[in-house]
């Protein structure tokens, strides 16, 4: 476990930093759930029957497609761990395919609402009320910002691939790795919220 | 630099948690189709904090920690749970 003694190496205050951001990280979506629920109380019946309208077996698919890909990355680490350069690629590889099938899955699901005209500042929205304008403001805002965060951490991860590759993240140190793990998940902590609140109580 | 304690999970166990996660997943979506008024709601948070234990502790190593970052966590947890209270007693006996 010995890297230049020149280099000065810090990693749990690297790891330190990464949960400072990903503490802002959660009370960014905090804020937002706490919009949702006030919202939710006060216009109960647009919300539920708008929440009605999202596809749940689409909504579970991609549920389990972001836990096999938190999954997978967390393997990685593993495999980096164990010294098995090869399998720590294909796992990240597999981590970044399920990521873009995530996303694939959200477009499709938008554009079946915005075929239907369903949108922020959609004039047809405006004509059912204020519930679902509400309603469909914070789902396209919410899951736009989670899918946002999809994009930035699928870039980081195919960073960190590149970096393993070229031997820049090594089984002495990894600490970059485990950093975009931990990114990866907090997207998926996320989504483990945003999957009840808008598919499943209706 | 010894930096790193090691920890070494093995691949073993994410796959159980997956297993697990997948599991509580399709339950919360099997529990919501059923109507139970108020309790679908907390049925289904509690399933949501449930599964996210697993991810912090586990995926994200948490439990192999020092403890300040677990403590962290909890009290980000607490705080937004302490404004929604608040924010809701506002709106119900204003």
């Amino acid at each position: 476990m010995n890297s230049t003694p020149k280099i000065h190496r810090d990693d749990l205050a690297s790891k330190t930093g990464m949960w400072f951001f990903l503490f802002t990280e959660m009370l960014l979506f905090g804020g937002l759930f706490i919009v949702y629920s006030v919202y939710r109380f006060r216009n109960a019946e647009a919300f539920h029957l708008a929440a009605h309208e999202l596809s749940i077996p689409i909504g579970t698919i991609n549920t389990i497609i972001l836990l096999i890909s938190s999954t997978t990355i967390a393997m990685s680490i593993t495999a980096i761990q164990k010294k098995n350069k090869n399998l720590a690629l294909i796992l990240l590889g597999i981590t970044i395919f399920l990521g873009l099938a995530f996303l694939v899955n959200k477009y499709f699901e938008w554009g079946e609402h915005i075929k239907e005209h369903i949108y922020p500042g959609s004039a047809v929205l405006a004509l059912r009320g204020q519930g679902d304008v509400l309603f469909y403001g914070l789902y396209f805002f919410m899951t736009g910002l989670h899918a946002l965060h999809i994009i930035i951490g699928l870039v980081f991860i195919c960073v960190i691939a590149v970096k393993i590759y070229r031997d820049k993240i090594r089984p002495d140190n990894y600490v970059l790795l485990e950093n975009s793990g931990l990114y990866w998940h907090l997207v998926d902590l996320i989504w483990i919220f945003l999957f009840p609140l808008f598919y499943l109580i209706t | 630099m010894e930096n790193e304690k090691n920890h070494i999970i093995p691949y073993r166990t994410f796959l159980y948690v997956l297993a697990l996660l997948i599991t509580l997943t399709i339950t919360s979506v099997a529990i919501t189709q059923i109507y139970l008024g108020t309790l679908t709601v907390v049925l289904a948070l509690l399933i949501a904090a449930v599964k996210s234990s697993f991810v912090l502790r586990i995926f994200m190593h948490l439990k192999f920690e020092n403890k300040i970052f677990s403590i962290a966590v909890v009290a980000i947890a607490l705080l937004i749970s302490v404004v929604i209270l608040i924010t809701f007693l506002d709106y119900l006996y204003r």
